[in-house]
């Protein structure tokens, strides 16, 4: 597909359609990511933020942030919940898409309405919401779970302890997720020529033979980058544990990366810290997904 | 016979998993209907029998509403139209040609995705008020630009990829200049693509939080999201009211699925129609 290169325009031609995106990607997060850098590496505090000079301090940010067992905690528990969320966010994303590729045109429309609605809900409405039917008083949840026979979940804190509270918090990520990684699945999967699966049919491949065979290398790419994209977001997790927060408590206990940082910032006005954890989290990130990178480039490449 | 009806038990499946799905949205709705007193039972109430929207007009009478709506709709407009604009030239760039600095490019927008908005938002906050737009629309939409754009390049660069350029050389064969051929062939093809490109920038800027939080500290520049937030805790200091809450999140929610339902059978028609088999 990529092969339609076309060597007879103009060498500028790219590097001017290119201009635009450089530059509004320089100014909107280049730069700030190098001050960050710089500032990671300064005594970056209250006093600098009005005006104090800021020493330069090498990596003793970085080092006093390893020797912090809570830090390491909030690393642990992030990663846990990023890849647990953004696996069980892919699953259900592709078989859904599965599904809609597999109904009539009434139901299929009836699942990606609902989709819609679910992914097309603002974070901070879609919060209020799920907190409310987690309320533990008036909820619907544990009213619903209430009704199974033998269970017994009235006025269950969901929030109280952090198990349980991350439960939760996967539960809505999941839920606003999904619709994402269903649609994008479902355009890759209505990219695979009827032509194609025909044929294979006509000449005995099983329908097994023919998602393994066809479709699912044909799906592959987007699958790939949907997953990539998963991962980093669910790592980054943010406005939802904030809320959460707020309708529950804001103990250390239940930070993730997100809050970590953000607490730091602006609780303790520590910017050179808050700086460094910052850019471990961009090297996590990268590391966590950097098999994906070399993959899609590969793709690219071909 | 047997193929019909087990397609039919799998739609009956969708039809279940679609009503799982949407049930927190009609919970919404469903609540914001109803009265305080309703919802203070413990028994909820699932259908709005004997509704009314007072709820909503206590939430509209907070007079940050219009103001909020105001913000939102100028920073969603302008970055749902130059992210577009900017992603859909740089993804005919590094997919149409092969040029020196291309794949430098291609990992620094892999990258650039991936920075968690979380750890640049004090960089960003510094910069934008030494720039003296805090508070602005253009401060937050330069952000909100920044952020989108790279993921828009990927998403454009498989649908202009998917054109196969054989069709634009036919049509300049035909007659057509190279600039008349990418118009009248190539970009009718990309509707679907740019539709795409231009749903996800819609959410992504009339959504965010983080950086509006961050980058519009005053109360009289919130966007909608902001306004949520702020009345939700402002009903919290009391007894939460539920139903007043609901009603906010749905004033919030509706113009994001208002325009979802228009473009819905677009989107869907034009992703299923497929450019290549075009």
């Amino acid at each position: 597909m990529t092969a339609t290169v076309d060597r007879r325009r103009s060498n500028r031609a790219p590097y001017l359609l290119l201009i635009p995106a450089v530059g509004i990607l320089l100014i909107g997060m280049g730069y700030p990511l190098l001050w960050q850098i710089v500032t990671s590496m300064q005594e970056y505090g209250l006093q600098q933020q009005f005006g104090k000079a800021a020493p330069f301090v090498f990596l003793d940010n970085y080092v006093e942030l390893a020797s912090k067992p809570a830090f390491w905690a909030v690393v642990a528990k992030s990663i846990a919940f990023c890849l647990l969320t953004a696996g069980i966010t892919l699953g259900v994303g592709v078989l859904l898409a599965l599904l809609m590729n597999a109904v009539a045109k009434a139901p299929r429309i009836i699942l990606q309405i609902s989709l819609l609605l679910a992914w097309s809900m603002p974070v901070v409405a879609a919060m209020t919401v799920w907190i409310w039917l987690f309320d533990r008083r008036r909820g619907a949840v544990n009213y619903l779970l209430d009704l199974i026979p033998g269970v017994d979940m009235n006025r269950f804190n969901w929030l109280e302890t952090p198990a349980t509270f991350f439960v939760v918090a996967s539960i809505i990520v999941i839920w606003m997720s999904v619709p994402f990684v269903a649609f994008s699945t479902f355009a890759g999967l209505t990219q695979v020529s009827d032509e194609v699966l025909e044929a294979a049919q006509l000449d005995g491949a099983t329908p097994r033979q023919r998602f393994f065979g066809i479709i699912l290398p044909m799906i592959k790419p987007v699958i790939a980058i949907v997953f990539l994209l998963q991962i980093i977001w669910d790592l980054r997790v943010f406005t939802q544990i904030t809320m959460l927060q707020d309708a529950g408590s804001k103990s250390s206990e239940f930070d993730l990366l997100g809050t970590y940082i953000y607490k730091l910032g602006t609780k303790s006005q520590d910017f050179g810290m808050a700086s460094a954890v910052s850019i471990l989290v961009l090297a996590i990130t990268i590391l966590l997904s950097w098999f994906y990178i070399r993959s899609l480039l590969k793709e690219d490449e071909k | 016979m047997r193929a019909r009806t087990i397609r039919g038990l799998w739609g009956v499946l969708a039809i279940v998993i679609a009503l799982v799905w949407v049930f927190p949205v009609y919970w919404m709705v469903n609540s914001s209907l109803l009265p305080n007193v309703t919802l203070q039972s413990f028994i909820p109430t699932f259908v709005p029998f004997g509704g009314s929207l007072t709820n909503f007009s206590a939430a509209l009478a907070d007079g940050e509403f219009y103001g909020a709506l105001g913000m939102s709709v100028s920073i969603t407009l302008i970055a749902v139209f130059f992210c577009i604009l900017f992603a859909f030239l740089g993804a005919v760039a590094i997919s149409r040609f092969r040029f020196r600095g291309r794949k430098s490019f291609v990992i620094a927008v892999l990258v650039v995705q991936m920075l968690p908005a979380e750890g640049l938002f004090i960089a960003q906050y510094k910069m934008v008020a030494s720039a003296h737009l805090l508070d602005s629309v253009i401060g937050v939409s330069i952000i909100y630009i920044a952020a989108v754009v790279p993921f828009t390049i990927w998403m454009l660069r498989g649908f202009v990829a998917g054109v196969p350029a054989d069709l634009e050389e036919a049509a300049m064969v035909d007659g057509l200049s190279r600039f008349g051929a990418f118009m009248r062939i190539t970009f009718p093809l990309l509707a679907p693509g740019l539709v795409a490109s231009g749903v996800y920038a819609f959410l992504q800027a009339w959504n965010e939080f983080t950086v509006a939080l961050v980058l519009l500290p005053s109360e009289s520049a919130q966007t909608l999201p902001l306004w949520l937030r702020g009345f939700v805790q402002a009903s919290a200091t009391r007894e939460t009211d539920w139903g007043q809450v609901m009603a906010a999140s749905t004033l919030v929610a509706v113009p994001v699925i208002v325009f979802f339902l228009i473009v819905q059978g677009r989107l869907t028609s034009g992703l299923v129609s497929g450019a290549v088999k075009g």
